[in-house]
């Protein structure tokens, strides 16, 4: 993706050129368009937006929905904002991407230098472990969780998370294991160094790209899963997108479109914020969930 | 005597680490995917309404019933709106993504001044949850406060957008907002496809007098074929898992206009108490997405080694 533009064989007149750059930039504003709607709204009162003001700038500006979104809005039974809801987000994403990048990194390491008769066909099954419908998990899913008594519980979803998470941390490891020397390796085993001093010694130094592509993928993920939150967690252990949908489509009361709003731009902050820091890290990890290498 | 026993041990030991190194992920995947899915097949042939499977005196809460559920299922006329919303949806949202994409493609490939500026403009949405920007999507076409207002008030008073509160035409707004997420995707993976174009190809038929036209309609395109199968099968599989945007956006109204498979089988399975049915409807969606899938693994692998 980085790659510069290549000098093309493609010739293009002037007035062609133009409405290329006509359609470039007007899909830019069409996919700018509800991220200026989210952030405008956010910060005006609801009549301006209730009169037919939803795209003009606000008249007043105002901080207040941004702080009853965070802290004082009614979400489950206490009004108590999205913050809570926030920090379950937290400490779920933070184990389970930790735990599922750590043993994506250590299978790759197995499946590209350790290989074993079979080890394609493992592999195979996990890669499509990462492509089911996860309907199809979700029955067994709660009656597990029930009888561990992790229903509802962070632990439970960071479980579920590393889970279907392995599958895909897996691939990004094992694709860049796959063209480092593996004569490095062998060397080192000749020296006498044994399996986790070769892993830990000579590929994890080097393993810093891939490393980021794999959090900011599972980073992205579990922050934005609604399906297995609404399904395992619910009332006071939801995570910020089960709450935000719930702070929506609550039907009592004002809709406040300017409190939901701010509520979205706070739950998509965490990976917008990867996105603009890291975007080219978060680019590759999308192409690599095409498979290919 | 000892020595030599350690030694020994510790080579076998650092021949079976890798394995495992393997099992616990591997072991994970068995029970919690395949096994999982067995269970749900399970549960499929059986006429279970609610968990748990056990009561509180030890006894069975279900019994097996055969093909039963499957019967029922498609004879239902609330699963066959979500197929055929699925189908409208995935035929329309597989086009147009793939459209939009190449279009984008090969113009940003033409040196574009600012291609840096523009290329994460188009991808952002991919970041965001679809909880999110299916909340933006839900006021802005909301005929009350979002386009149909904005317009009146700029002075169009006859103006009327209602697609989003109208049973013909709901599952369309799903089917923008889905392009919307992730057409800017495909756009990179054509782009990409794009770059590892051999430019001597390319030059040596503009010397023989080929239109840009031509160019890309018979050396260019066809060339991006392994781009145009990766793009199907990623939106194929995310068309198939469509849930949050439709319960963000119209939660599978109005009435059953934007009811897909996904949306269907949680509302059997969760709140209708119909549980077998609702396996059965994820069994129908895992074959689907089997179906998609299993072959083009199977190329992709066969293909690396």
């Amino acid at each position: 993706m980085a790659a510069a533009t290549q000098d093309s064989a493609v010739r293009t007149g002037r007035v062609t050129r133009m409405l290329i750059y006509l359609v470039l930039l007007l899909f830019a504003l069409f996919y700018m368009l509800p991220l200026y709607v989210m952030l405008v709204n956010s910060v005006k009162p609801l009549d301006e937006i209730t009169g037919g003001g939803m795209m003009s700038l606000p008249a007043q500006w105002t901080l207040e929905p941004w702080l009853k979104a965070w802290s004082t809005a009614q979400i489950g039974v206490q009004p108590t904002g999205l913050r809570p809801y926030f920090w379950n987000s937290i400490s779920m994403v933070v184990p389970a991407v930790a735990i599922s990048t750590v043993l994506g990194a250590l299978n790759g390491y197995v499946l590209t230098k350790w290989r074993f008769r079979g080890d394609t066909i493992l592999f195979g099954l996990m890669l499509f472990a990462c492509f089911i419908p996860f309907q199809i998990v979700l029955i067994p899913m709660a009656a597990v969780l029930g009888t561990l008594g992790l229903a509802g519980s962070t632990a439970g979803l960071v479980l579920v998370h590393v889970v279907y998470g392995v599958g895909f941390t897996t691939l990004y490891f094992r694709n860049y294991y796959a063209v480092f020397p593996t004569e490095l390796v062998r060397a080192a085993q000749i020296d006498g160094a044994g399996f986790f001093q070769i892993f830990w010694r000579i590929l994890l130094p080097s393993s810093g790209p891939i490393a980021v592509v794999s959090v900011i993928w599972q980073f992205t993920n579990i922050w934005n899963d609604f399906l297995f939150g609404a399904s395992f967690a619910s009332g006071d252990g939801a995570p910020m997108t089960v709450a935000l949908n719930n702070l929506v489509q609550s039907s009592t009361g004002v809709k406040e479109y300017n409190v939901h709003f701010a509520g979205a731009i706070l739950a998509a902050l965490p990976t917008l914020l990867v996105y603009i820091v890291a975007g080219r890290y978060f680019v590759r990890g999308l192409m690599a969930g095409s498979v290919k290498g | 005597m000892a020595a030599h026993a350690e030694a020994d041990f510790r080579t076998r030991l650092q021949a079976w680490l890798p394995k495992l190194v393997l099992s616990p992920s591997l072991a994970l995947i068995f029970v919690f995917v395949y096994g999982f899915i067995l269970f749900t097949v399970y549960v499929s042939f059986t006429d279970s309404r609610i968990l748990p499977f056990v009561d509180k005196n030890g006894q069975q809460t279900f019994d097996l019933i055969g093909f039963s559920n499957y019967e029922k299922l498609f004879r239902l006329s609330h699963w066959e709106i979500a197929l055929g919303n699925m189908a409208v949806f995935a035929g329309l949202y597989i086009v147009i993504c793939t459209a939009i994409g190449l279009l984008l493609a090969i113009f940003l490939d033409q040196k574009i001044r600012g291609e840096g500026a523009l290329r994460p403009l188009y991808l952002y949405p991919m970041a965001l949850s679809f909880i999110v920007t299916g909340t933006a999507w839900k006021w802005f076409l909301d005929p009350g406060i979002g386009l149909e207002n904005i317009l009146q008030a700029w002075g169009w008073e006859s103006f009327s957008f209602d697609w989003i509160k109208n049973r013909d035409f709901a599952i369309y707004t799903i089917v923008l907002a889905a392009v919307w997420q992730t057409s800017g995707f495909v756009m990179a993976m054509f782009l990409a496809g794009l770059r590892g174009i051999d430019n001597e190809i390319l030059k040596a038929a503009q010397m023989d007098g080929a239109s840009n036209w031509n160019l890309y309609r018979r050396i260019i395109i066809p060339q991006l074929r392994p781009a145009f199968l990766s793009a199907f099968v990623i939106l194929a599989h995310l068309a198939i898992k469509t849930f949050d945007l439709v319960i963000a956006m119209t939660g599978g109204g109005p009435g059953r206009a934007t009811e897909l498979p996904a949306t269907f089988m949680y509302s059997y399975t969760f709140s209708r108490n119909q549980m077998g049915i609702g396996a059965a409807s994820a069994v129908i969606m895992l074959m689907t997405i089997a179906a998609i899938m299993i072959p083009y693994l199977y190329a992709e692998l066969k293909e690396k080694k």
